[in-house]
């Protein structure tokens, strides 16, 4: 009994010395960007060029636009939000709670991406998807979904352009945004999928798969746009200019994104 | 390997303990000795967060605690604090979501406790407080002591309810779990297995050890 006694102590106090260090109880605020999950890469190499040459320090979250969305009109303590589509920051300016109605960042391109050794070939125009579908050599095909990830919405708008949305719709799956169907992509458990050519860039996904961009006039353009939200620390407001000079611009089209004109 | 999330799950599972272990003793003991009317409907709310689906829980502590409903701007206004996506609104989830897995275990190793013990220490002259002290809570030890470790370990792997309600902030509220999750979409699965592997030998570790404890306690008494 008395070695499950010390032991015991011994664990409550090593529960009460974390529970001293908990975050709660610190003070402090670290500039916190939420950023569309296209961005993961490139924004990565951004902040951290920014915080070299600037000494600020940030904190990068990422996840799907439309998520972020709710979660900042629930007062989620985010400084800066870039999303991929313009309309999520309209409708936070239109509720408020943004300091202004933002600056257009960045244009972005999906593409179909396709695993090593899938019977899929990767064709922007998707003939061979129409073709696959038909004779059955596609099971599975990944696209972020739609409902609230801005790259699932075009993707499911060239599927529509392409006459293939009706057919494909059972073989869909839907990543909760484009990074994780990038993942499902590239898992080999679909036969391909429609995803982010920021992300097709990253040295990351070297050798997961073939790529083709889809042609930009087959849905709407993704003019990604970012905004400053209400209390935004100065830190924020400096890494929101830096990521207009030419520095940073020429880091995002090197992950193919086009840079806007305003 | 994200230590900063890993410490940010250790920080959780010890303040949810400590919160959760004076209350779900006194609940536990108070449910296996009570014969009030309406004693099933309290154990099956005591028992709800483990049957509900984790977004079920999610969605409803997002929109009660948020700081558009009346609960969340009341608190904010009354005391200067934010009850969601931050670590205090992680610490409300984990606390109702482990629940069950502290109440459950302490319940059951008093409902063992033969009622004559109790008795005895009361002839005995013994206080409420001195039979609960030094004769029951030395008998419920081993189911005390897994219940400890169940909850400790279920807040470290709670995934859903985290992901609901906490806004995968680093240092505020990416546990390790939303960690390895993070690590799997950025096509870093190196990351996610070592993580993944620290998770599933500590909590084989833990449970295995309270297991060995409470075996080593049983054959003692």
């Amino acid at each position: 009994m008395t070695l499950i006694c010390r032991f015991a102590t011994a664990a409550l106090v090593a529960a009460v010395f974390f529970a001293s260090t908990v975050p709660a109880l610190r003070a402090q605020t670290v500039t916190t960007v939420a950023a569309a999950s296209d961005l993961k890469f490139a924004i990565e190499e951004v902040a951290a060029r920014f915080e070299k040459d600037t000494g600020n320090r940030l904190r990068l979250v990422f996840g799907s636009s439309g998520n972020f969305k709710t979660q900042i009109l629930q007062d989620a303590p985010f400084h800066l939000f870039m999303s991929a589509d313009e309309n999520f920051v309209y409708q936070l300016a239109d509720a408020g709670k943004t300091v202004d109605r933002g600056r257009a960042y960045a244009i972005g391109r999906i593409g179909i991406m396709v695993p090593p050794g899938s019977p899929l070939k990767a064709d922007g125009e998707f003939n061979d998807l129409a073709a696959a579908l038909k004779d059955g050599r596609l099971q599975k095909f990944a696209i972020a979904n739609p409902e609230h990830a801005p790259y699932g919405a075009r993707a499911k708008e060239a599927l529509q352009h392409a006459g293939l949305w009706n057919a494909i719709q059972g073989k869909l799956v839907l990543g909760e945004n484009i990074s994780q169907a990038a993942q499902f992509a590239t898992s080999g458990s679909a036969q391909g999928g429609v995803i982010a050519y920021s992300l097709a860039l990253a040295p990351a996904m070297k050798g997961l798969g073939s790529f083709a961009l889809i042609p930009e006039s087959w849905h709407q353009p993704l003019k990604q746009r970012m905004v400053l939200i209400k209390g935004a620390p100065p830190a924020a407001r400096a890494f929101y200019d830096y990521l207009s000079t030419p520095g940073a611009q020429k880091v995002m089209v090197r992950y193919g994104f086009v840079t806007p004109k305003e | 390997m994200d230590w900063q999330a890993l410490i940010l799950s250790l920080q959780l599972a010890a303040v949810t303990l400590l919160v959760l272990l004076p209350a779900g003793l006194w609940l536990g003991r108070w449910l296996a000795y009570t014969q009030v009317a309406g004693k099933s409907f309290i154990e099956a709310v005591v028992v709800l967060p483990l049957v509900l689906p984790p977004t079920v829980l999610g969605y409803y502590l997002l929109v009660s605690m948020g700081g558009a409903s009346p609960l969340g701007a009341w608190v904010q206004q009354t005391f200067g604090v934010r009850l969601s996506f931050n670590f205090l609104g992680l610490l409300i989830a984990s606390i109702i979501f482990n629940i069950p897995f502290l109440v459950q275990p302490v319940q059951r190793a008093f409902e063992a406790i033969p009622r004559q013990l109790g008795e005895a220490a009361a002839v005995s002259g013994l206080s409420t407080w001195q039979t609960f002290w030094r004769v029951e809570l030395p008998l419920a030890w081993p189911g005390v002591l897994s219940a400890c470790v169940l909850t400790f370990v279920h807040t470290l792997g709670e995934f859903g309810v985290v992901l609901m309600v906490g806004g995968s902030i680093p240092g505020e509220t990416k546990t390790i779990a939303i960690s390895i999750y993070d690590r799997v979409q950025s096509f870093d699965l190196a990351g996610a297995n070592q993580m993944s592997l620290l998770l599933l030998l500590f909590s084989l570790g833990a449970v295995g050890a309270s297991f060995f404890a409470s075996a080593r306690l049983a054959v003692r008494r």
